[in-house]
């Protein structure tokens, strides 16, 4: 078992700034707007030394969205940045005629996604954003785990020509991957190779699952662990190769069970191999106010529940034969 | 184009609208009638463009249709003015057709540039597409056009403020003051107020014209362009007839999404009649 450690921890979201700056210094048709959240997305690094390519917005996404969906025409490639809730919900309207059905190169960035937003509460600890954007025809799907893999995307999704979502979080979390990744669109992560169970793990949970990994092998259960980044397109060659060893599936997300990454997975076992799966996921609920420890615990996504669900998951696989 | 010839074109672009309505009994007449002489003096005078269509418009005026339902005008005109065959207007709304009901990209239809319908959103785009132009220093303008109901959507005066501001000046917006929506007059569904003052207030550069006085169309396009690079964006509001060039469907909210049967596309063709129309 490949083991996870880390000399530091840093929030996602700061793996977006840094990514922005330097794929604005790789391409000058990057440009980045923003809804009156300048610090907390992390653009500062890039408004300085590129001011000209930077559009404050104000209060106003719906406007936001649209201006970045204008601005790909004459060829910029607009990152667009506030909350997450106020990333989707607030303007899917305007994400799905503008950009998504228009086909418009424009990069959707959302922090300060899910539960672990914290203390703001349930107005904007979206948990549906998942399900939205990966129902648009043509939305690719990104959710990291870290400040390294945050700062790859966000350079990557710079070099790819399509709408993107892409999501981050606001809490510091341990920085474990490699700083000097390649980031691979549509590409699982091969975290820890296993034998016994899946763990299929995006977002923040990918920590937890590593976790809990260490936690299984103590008591002689060998967890494979996949890091599932981009969840849409899905990497189902990963994920069905896993489970012919395995047998037995637990995905785990920042998200509503209802539309997320579980019920992607769920949906190519289905029509490939229906072998026992559990979801470690919010249970179709709202969150509230609450350090992100406390909430993780309380709604069921910390490594202790990844646990409960991998004993659950292996007792149905077990009882099968 | 001399005004004689533009006003010919107008004739055929009206009789091309209630026929491609007529053909597939559904869309939206009577504002693409009422807006039929901006759009042929923009195409047929007043823009810089290229029908070799190119999606990023370098160097070109761009136009954005905001009130995507009133696509039979737009697609005719984009026809005629040689974007792609006017033999094509007949597939209208059909099945496996470019012209898709309302304007999209998505099949691929030269001249359209972004997706339009669900209303409220083409004036962002606008100034998204005419800050794209000032960042690659390409003097070309950037023309919109809007509906009056239209103005009842929240995401119009979020970017009604956002323009002045950044002094967006490289743009031209139109409305079509018609006084009609679906479901009756903007007085009686939603009342606009005062437009002008409204549009002045948030720091526009506001002008008038008859939107069904061709000679009026011209002289106040013409003029707004003389304004632009000035510190302002623009907004031009269009004084038209809901209907216009057909008598039984002039002001009126009850031709805004119904088709004409057989009599009256007969009725309403010998009223457009020409000495030389040449329909599709």
């Amino acid at each position: 078992m490949k083991k996870y450690t880390y000399t530091e921890k840093k929030d996602t979201r700061s793996g977006f700034g840094a990514g922005l700056l330097e794929a604005g210094r790789r391409n000058e048709n990057v440009v980045a707007l923003c809804a009156d959240l300048v610090g907390s997305l992390k653009m500062d690094a890039f408004i300085k030394e590129f001011p000209e390519r930077f559009v404050q917005v104000g209060i106003a996404e719906a406007n936001m969205m649209g201006i970045a969906a204008g601005m790909t025409i004459g060829g910029k490639i607009p990152f667009t940045g506030t909350f997450a809730n106020f990333a989707t919900g607030r303007v899917y309207d305007q994400i799905r005629q503008s950009i998504a059905y228009s086909d418009k190169n424009v990069k959707i960035c959302a922090s300060h996604a899910g539960l672990t937003l914290g203390e703001d509460g349930a107005t904007h600890q979206i948990l549906e954003d998942i399900g939205l954007m990966k129902m648009l025809p043509g939305m690719t799907v990104i959710n990291t785990c870290d400040f390294n893999q945050t700062k790859a995307a966000t350079i990557a999704i710079a070099e790819y020509e399509g709408p993107v979502y892409l999501r981050f979080g606001r809490p510091v979390i341990p920085v474990f991957t490699d700083p000097d990744q390649k980031f691979e669109i549509g590409k699982a992560w091969m975290v820890n190779e296993g034998t016994d169970v899946t763990i299929v793990a995006t977002g923040h949970l990918v920590w937890e699952a590593i976790k809990a990994g260490e936690k299984l092998a103590e008591i002689g259960i060998n967890a494979e662990i996949i890091n599932i980044h981009t969840i849409k397109p899905l990497d189902e060659e990963a994920i069905l190769a896993s489970v012919a060893k395995t047998g037995c599936v637990v995905s785990a997300e920042e998200h509503n069970r209802l539309g997320g990454l579980g019920d992607s997975i769920a949906q190519v076992l289905i029509k490939h191999n229906p072998v026992p799966m559990e979801y470690v996921a919010v249970n179709d609920s709202f969150g509230e106010s609450g350090t992100p420890e406390q909430l993780m615990k309380k709604y069921g996504l910390d490594d202790d529940h990844i646990i409960m669900a991998v004993k659950k998951v292996m007792e149905r696989k077990n009882r099968k034969k | 184009m001399e005004l004689d010839e533009l006003e010919h074109i107008a004739k055929q672009v009206r009789r091309d609208i209630v026929r491609m309505v007529h053909q597939c009994q559904s869309g939206h007449p009577g504002g693409s009638l009422g807006c039929t002489d901006l759009l042929v003096a923009l195409y047929f005078k007043v823009m810089k463009h290229n029908p070799d269509f190119n999606m990023h418009g370098e160097g070109e005026d761009l136009f954005f249709l905001s009130n995507g339902h009133i696509s039979p005008v737009w697609y005719s005109v984009l026809a005629r003015s040689g974007y792609f065959p006017v033999d094509e207007l007949k597939t209208f709304r059909k099945l496996d057709s470019r012209l898709q009901g309302h304007p999209t990209t998505h099949e691929h239809l030269p001249g359209v540039r972004i997706a339009s319908g669900s209303l409220g959103q083409g004036l962002s785009v606008a100034i998204g597409a005419a800050l794209t132009k000032k960042l690659n220093k390409d003097n070309g303008l950037v023309f919109t056009l809007h509906g009056d109901g239209e103005l009842q959507e929240g995401q119009i005066w979020e970017a009604a403020m956002f323009a002045p501001h950044n002094k967006v000046d490289n743009l031209i917006s139109t409305i079509d003051v018609n006084g009609q929506q679906i479901d009756g007059p903007t007085d009686v569904v939603l009342s606009l107020g005062n437009l002008e003052a409204k549009w002045e207030a948030f720091g526009w550069d506001v002008l008038k014209m008859n939107g069904n006085d061709l000679a009026d169309v011209i002289k106040t396009l013409e003029l707004a362009k003389s304004r632009a690079f000035q510190g302002k964006p623009i907004m031009i509001l269009m004084q038209t007839n809901m209907g216009h060039g057909v008598d039984f469907m002039m002001g009126t909210h009850k031709w805004h999404g119904t088709a004409p049967n057989d009599d009256q596309l007969y009725a309403a063709l010998n009223q457009l009649a020409t000495t030389n129309h040449q329909d599709y």
